[in-house]
């Protein structure tokens, strides 16, 4: 699954679904317990009906939530139903939201368990309720055989083939070419799905660690571990796309 | 600490997003950085890391499509009417 999509498939048939109706009725009681102000204001501008707020917090939000929705359901387009139903429960649910978390890691929980629920329907396997096969006997960060083997007295375990240094530190241009974005997009979608959900939401989206703990309903250390997988092979296929630019 | 007690370059490299990450034991982040005052390449091993991490929050950031956003906001006003 590609980070960067230029295109966009099921446009007609998104445009054409209908999300359940909302029935004004629904109670709207709005009671919070230590929210942050901005939340506060945010629940206060909902519960006014103000619709450019609302905007603003599905435009804040959709990036990650489509990502995280992509790593339990098939497609893109499904992906996309699962976010517009979550933000459905989100204000069937508001009147009832007591800000007992911060309002971002309540609409995430609600993604988290529209997306299980729709990957049980789709008969897939929820990814997290397993973590073994990407936690346990993971693979080296570094390939082994880039450090010096036990012969090396006193030295083994230390750099055989170093990493030598990337192009220098002008983010405008080495690191930002489009080549480049390509291939760090391309190494994200081929990560396992957990890793390349952590890894989207930590370093992509810039969540925090407890953040991304509290949503995908992880360990610090298997977030630590997964992240780590993750961005070890990023780097490697940056490094091996650059060394391959250098040879050339 | 005894420098019997040092790090290897390929024991580093595995700590490196616990070090990133906060998540060390004291001893263990004293190993890890004397390992960077020993070692020539190891701090460019870091370096690598960093910049895929700033590379990778660089990516353009996705957006539901016009049409489910139209939807959805359809859905609020009607919901707060």
């Amino acid at each position: 699954m590609p980070v960067l999509r230029p295109a966009r498939a099921a446009r007609g048939r998104l445009a054409s679904r209908t999300v359940p109706a909302l029935s004004s009725g629904q109670e709207k009681v709005f009671e919070s317990v230590a929210l942050s102000q901005e939340d506060e204001q945010l629940l206060e501008a909902l519960r006014r009906g103000d619709d450019a707020a609302f905007a603003t917090l599905v435009d804040r939000h959709s990036s990650a939530m489509l990502h995280l929705a992509s790593s339990y359901v098939r497609s893109r387009a499904v992906a996309e139903e699962v976010v517009q139903d979550a933000w459905v429960s989100v204000l069937r649910g508001i009147g009832r939201f007591e800000g007992r978390s911060s309002l971002k890691t309540w609409i995430f929980r609600i993604l988290t368990n529209t997306a299980k629920t729709r990957a049980q329907r789709e008969g897939r396997t929820v990814p997290f309720s397993d973590l073994a096969p990407e936690i346990e006997g993971g693979e080296p960060a570094v390939e082994p055989e880039r450090f010096l083997d036990a012969s090396h007295a006193g030295r083994a375990g230390w750099w055989a083939a170093p990493p030598r240094r990337w192009a220098d530190e002008s983010p405008s241009e080495q690191l930002f070419a489009r080549e480049t974005r390509e291939r760090i997009s391309r190494a994200i979608g081929a990560l396992p799905p957990m890793q390349r959900v952590v890894l989207t939401l930590r370093d992509v989206e810039g969540w925090a660690a407890p953040e991304v703990c509290e949503a995908l309903e992880l360990s610090g250390e298997n977030q630590r571990v997964l992240l780590h997988r993750a961005r070890s092979r990023v780097r490697r296929s940056l490094e091996r796309f650059v060394e391959g630019e250098e040879a050339r | 600490m005894s420098s019997s007690t040092g790090l290897t370059c390929k024991q580093f490299v595995e700590l490196v997003t616990d070090y990133l990450e906060g998540a060390l034991s004291e001893a263990d982040h004293e190993r890890f950085e004397q390992h960077v005052a020993d070692c020539d390449s190891c701090p460019i091993y870091v370096e690598q890391i960093q910049q895929t991490i700033r590379m990778a929050g660089a990516l353009t950031e996705e957006s539901l499509s016009p049409e489910a956003r139209g939807v959805l906001l359809h859905a609020f006003r009607d919901w707060a009417r």
